[in-house]
């Protein structure tokens, strides 16, 4: 794909560059909302959505879509209006723009910079800028409370995320993702594990632990979801916004979970490599395996979703600083270590 | 550190049982009734809506007073002599026209307590549920069965009777006050001429005579009215009417 | 821009409105909170949304009789609960022999209710701090209990069933069985609850500690039941003033331990409930063994209810706590005056003492922990 994007004229190559991750986080994120209702309603012996087209309410999604694309677009009269308008907006590039990176398939990258991993997490903390920009801009206390703790949040569970990163990173040797993935061919780990990292390193499984614990805090799940805990908050910093704008915030709060599961597959489960080796494998297999890979992970996150109790802020600090944070360093240093020894 | 350790420990032991358990139900069975589809039989003693079975009803709005928020609204109109309107189920005999049974769903609080009173069981809960309405005018429920035409025929008609009656009631209390005086004159005669015997005798006996004379008029009247107000043979007996107080005129 | 409250030199208070229309204040209570940063300097209570003058309309009925479906409608999670404390103050009022067999199994449905409100309570707690299933697990259960109600009483909510020396309606012939299995099969049920939510670390995280509930404060301001109970004293009116027949039984009056933190926290609050629940179970099967199968449910009472001249109070245990009746009666058919004890509005009363210096997430594991009925609350 990429060799026949790149023969291509510029402005038309460029347009599909933008189109494939957007079609795909659009449809992942009709089917997850869809996917999500499904495993709670499962979840709490319910069914879920079961009337809008047909086999089990599939179309659910695009009904709501349809619904919220035609609601009143209101703002809140002592709001800041430029600024109210452009958060949502905001929030969702820098989700989509994160992708740009991400090896979809061995055949389809966005962009083969040699700074992928640096690039993605440079670009999501952009996030935390636009949650506090709609939380301040709604001109609402509840909306500020929520904006505050996920600006606290975020920037705290990035360091843990950055540290857990770093150790792949550390032992694959390499910032680019496309180059991480391919050095995670092959079957040959104790003869028939899959090379993923996760099996190549004690200290990786450790990592991927508290990656998994990070990027639930990054992307506001479960029992981390103080920004917008709705039994406490109302919905936080979303509170005052309705209609498509909502739909925004909510699309991009999605893309931003498969995000981090698809860069957790990556980093940790071979990413668009075949676990049977061989079998299986090429350019659409492998999109298969990794959008698999991702979405795994995305449903354990709804699993646990609908499990736990959510946290308090305080608490939520505390394990970051206090735990994820020194134990993610010390980590590091073990798996370089380990590194450096076999 | 230790303590860290075990308490980091119990946090995620907590958390896969917790997972476990939400997983059993994710595989398992739901509960969910899919409503249109399916529905929910109620069983027989369910309150969901209040129903009137009118063939039963003898008007004696003892429902109507027993409910604490006034939604049930009865008027009755005592039946006239001519009519029958025969006797319920449970064998009361029923002597009152329902002119208006209107019960008031919204209003209603489904307590139960207009149900105990009735003497025929003929207002009781059903198991219906569904009958939401669009205007809430409509869940104003009429029961009467009588047509407004007919509502104001049993209310002439009534309303005659009871003139009639009132009139029956007036020329038997003049009757009683004419005895009365006649009465009186005779022994005031009588004592005149136990005073003066002899001179009075004439125009006592004159007095005597003319009471004699009036006494079978008002007889004759008597009996004029008694046959008019009982046209029909067979129909309940005036007593009967004259011991039901006619609420629904009042 | 923001409302600021002015204290002195320090600028960096907000007063910030929770409710009326707030996802976790269990209906419409409305909390001014007064907050630096996250942390409750103040919380000012403000109730009166839900009120329907239930004491004025009680007088204007001119019937006792009338007044019970307006107990439901008190505490609506707990109607049964709130129609036994109206009842027995009426027949002690009256002198009237309640029927063995209505005894039983009114403390049957009682405690059934009893159960039925802890789920919901407890699975609203568990919703306050963000745990949705269990609330949906607890629902279910509750649901079979609403069956057994609704073949019986004929209504899912607001029964309206229990007669003055009575019962509305007969019992249904398989009343017991139904009960008995509802039994059976609720036992594990509490037991999964245990895993999920009980003894889940982040739950306790959230709820010991917090709100603490020191038994002295408990009963300096009256508080009562499983409330009472959080706090380590074991008083049950149950027990401690039996009514209705409960002497006859053997149960046990779980008590708050500190198991997970201090005594009188908001875990003990909810687990004093969880215990209690399983003490209910077991009345009610002592309760199964001891009803008569055969007997009338209605006693012959006089038609129309017209007590002696006096005045007396009754007090239940409720779900929530002491639910007291006063009534006062002049002879005539109309009380001259009804004012009930509602133990929710006690418990509420307590609110901005043990939840100042806690965080907004506090505030709502405190309202839930203390678990209030709006409804009884402003009557």
């Amino acid at each position: 794909m990429n060799e026949t994007l790149s023969s291509m004229p510029f402005l038309p190559a460029l347009l599909l560059h933008a189109a494939i991750p957007l079609t795909i986080i659009l449809v992942y994120a009709l089917v997850a909302i869809w996917a999500e209702r499904k495993v709670a309603g499962f979840i709490q012996d319910r069914l879920g959505p079961m009337r809008v087209g047909g086999w089990h309410g599939w179309a659910q999604s695009i009904a709501d879509l349809l619904k919220l694309i035609q609601k009143e677009d209101i703002i809140p009269a002592d709001a800041s209006r430029f600024w109210f308008k452009f958060a949502p907006f905001m929030m969702f590039a820098a989700s989509y723009a994160a992708f740009a990176v991400i090896p979809f398939s061995s055949g389809y990258i966005g962009s083969m910079v040699n700074i992928g991993v640096f690039y993605l997490l440079a670009v999501t903390s952009v996030l935390t800028l636009s949650v506090i920009m709609g939380g301040w801009a709604s001109n609402n206390k509840w909306s500020l409370l929520g904006a505050m703790r996920s600006a606290a949040q975020m920037v705290s569970y990035e360091v843990p995320t950055i540290a857990t990163v770093l150790t792949v990173v550390l032992v694959a040797g390499s910032l680019n993702l496309m180059e991480i993935t391919e050095l995670q061919s092959g079957n040959d780990t104790l003869g028939f594990l899959p090379n993923w990292l996760i099996f190549q390193n004690p200290f990786l499984i450790t990592a991927f632990i508290m990656f998994f614990i990070s990027i639930l805090a990054e992307s506001h799940r479960v029992p981390f979801d103080l920004p917008e805990s709705e039994s406490e908050l109302v919905a936080g910093y979303q509170t005052e916004y309705s209609g498509m704008r909502w739909a925004m915030f909510m699309l991009a709060e999605y893309a931003d979970m498969l995000l981090l599961s698809l860069l957790g597959a990556t980093l940790f489960f071979g990413g668009w490599n075949s676990p049977f080796g061989d079998f299986l494998a090429g350019p659409f297999w492998g999109f298969f395996w990794f959008m698999l890979k991702g979405l795994v992970l995305v449903f354990v996150m709804m699993w646990i979703r609908w499990t736990l109790p959510r946290y308090r802020v305080d608490q939520l600090m505390a394990i970051c600083w206090n735990i994820l944070i020194p134990l993610s360093f010390v980590n590091l240093v073990l798996a370089a270590l380990w590194e450096m020894i076999f | 550190m230790v303590q860290a350790v075990k308490n980091s420990w119990a946090t995620f032991k907590s958390i896969f049982t917790g997972m476990g358990i939400t997983g059993r139900h994710l595989v398992g069975p739901t509960v969910t009734l899919q409503y249109p589809e399916e529905r929910a039989t109620l069983p027989k003693n369910a309150r969901a809506r209040l129903f009137v079975n009118m063939d039963d009803c003898i008007g004696c709005t003892l429902c109507a007073k027993a409910c604490p928020v006034n939604c049930i609204d009865i008027e009755t109109v005592p039946t006239t002599a001519d009519v029958d309107l025969g006797k319920t189920s449970t064998g009361n005999p029923k002597r009152f026209w329902l002119t208006r049974f209107n019960i008031d769903m919204a209003k209603c609080m489904y307590c139960d307590l207009c149900v105990h009173p009735c003497p025929t069981n003929c207002i009781y809960m059903e198991q219906e549920y569904e009958y939401s309405e669009y205007d809430r005018s409509n869940l104003l429920y009429k029961f009467s069965q009588l047509s407004p035409v007919e509502v104001d025929d049993v209310k002439a008609k009534a309303e005659a009777e009871a003139i009639q009656k009132q009139k029956e009631k007036e020329e038997k209390a003049r009757q009683k006050a004419e005895e009365a005086r006649l009465k009186k004159e005779q022994e005031a005669a009588e004592k005149a001429r136990a005073a003066d015997d002899g001179t009075g005798a004439v125009p006592a006996a004159d007095a005597a005579k003319a009471a004699g004379t009036a006494a079978p008029d008002a007889a004759d009247a008597a009996r004029v009215a008694g046959t008019a107000a009982k046209p029909a043979p067979g129909s309940p007996s005036k007593q009967d009417d004259t011991q039901n107080p006619s609420k629904g005129e009042a | 821009m923001m409302e600021l409250v002015k204290t002195g030199a320090d600028n960096h208070e907000m007063v910030i409105n929770m409710g009326p229309q707030h996802p976790s204040t269990h209906g419409v209570l409305r909390l001014e909170l007064v907050l630096d940063g996250e942390l409750i300097k103040e919380v000012r209570p403000n109730i009166g949304y839900l009120h329907r003058c239930f004491e004025k309309y009680a007088e204007e009925l001119q019937d006792y009789a009338k007044v019970i479906p307006y107990t439901d409608r008190m505490d609506y999670v707990s109607a049964m609960n709130q129609e036994h404390g109206y009842v027995i103050a009426i027949e002690r009022l009256l002198e009237l022999e309640v029927p063995e067999r209505v005894e039983y199994a009114r403390v049957i449905l009682v405690e059934l209710q009893r159960i039925a409100s802890h789920l919901l309570g407890i699975g609203a707690f568990g919703l306050d701090l963000g745990a949705f299933s269990p609330f949906l697990y607890l629902f279910t259960e509750r649901e079979k209990i609403l069956d057994i109600f609704e073949k019986n009483s004929g209504a899912r909510l607001l029964y309206n069933y229990f007669a003055v020396a009575g019962l509305m309606r007969p019992l249904q012939d398989d009343f017991k069985g139904d009960v008995a299995d509802f039994v059976t099969s609720f036992r594990p049920k509490i037991k999964e609850l245990e895993d999920l939510l009980s003894y889940n670390r982040i739950f306790v995280k959230r709820t010991a500690n917090i709100g603490v509930l020191p038994a002295k404060v408990a009963l300096n301001y009256a508080a009562s039941g499983p409330v009472l109970r959080g706090s380590g004293v074991a008083w049950d009116l149950r027990k401690n003033d039996p009514y209705s027949i409960y002497d006859r039984f053997d149960f046990d009056i779980p008590v708050g331990t500190g198991e997970m933190g201090t005594v009188g926290d908001c875990w003990d609050r909810y687990h004093v409930r969880v215990l209690e629940m399983e003490q209910s179970l077991r009345i009610i099967e002592q309760a199964l063994e001891g009803m008569p199968d055969e007997g009338d449910v209605m006693a012959a009472i006089p038609k129309r209810i017209r007590p002696k001249d006096g005045e007396l109070y009754v007090r239940t245990e409720s779900p929530r706590g002491e639910l007291g009746y006063f009534i006062s009666s002049d002879k005539s058919a109309a009380p001259f005056r009804i004012k009930a004890r509602a133990p929710s509005f006690v418990h509420l009363s307590m609110l901005p003492a043990i939840s100042k210096g806690a965080l907004i997430a506090d505030v709502v594991a405190i309202v839930g922990s203390i678990d209030i009925v709006l409804g009884e609350v402003d009557r």
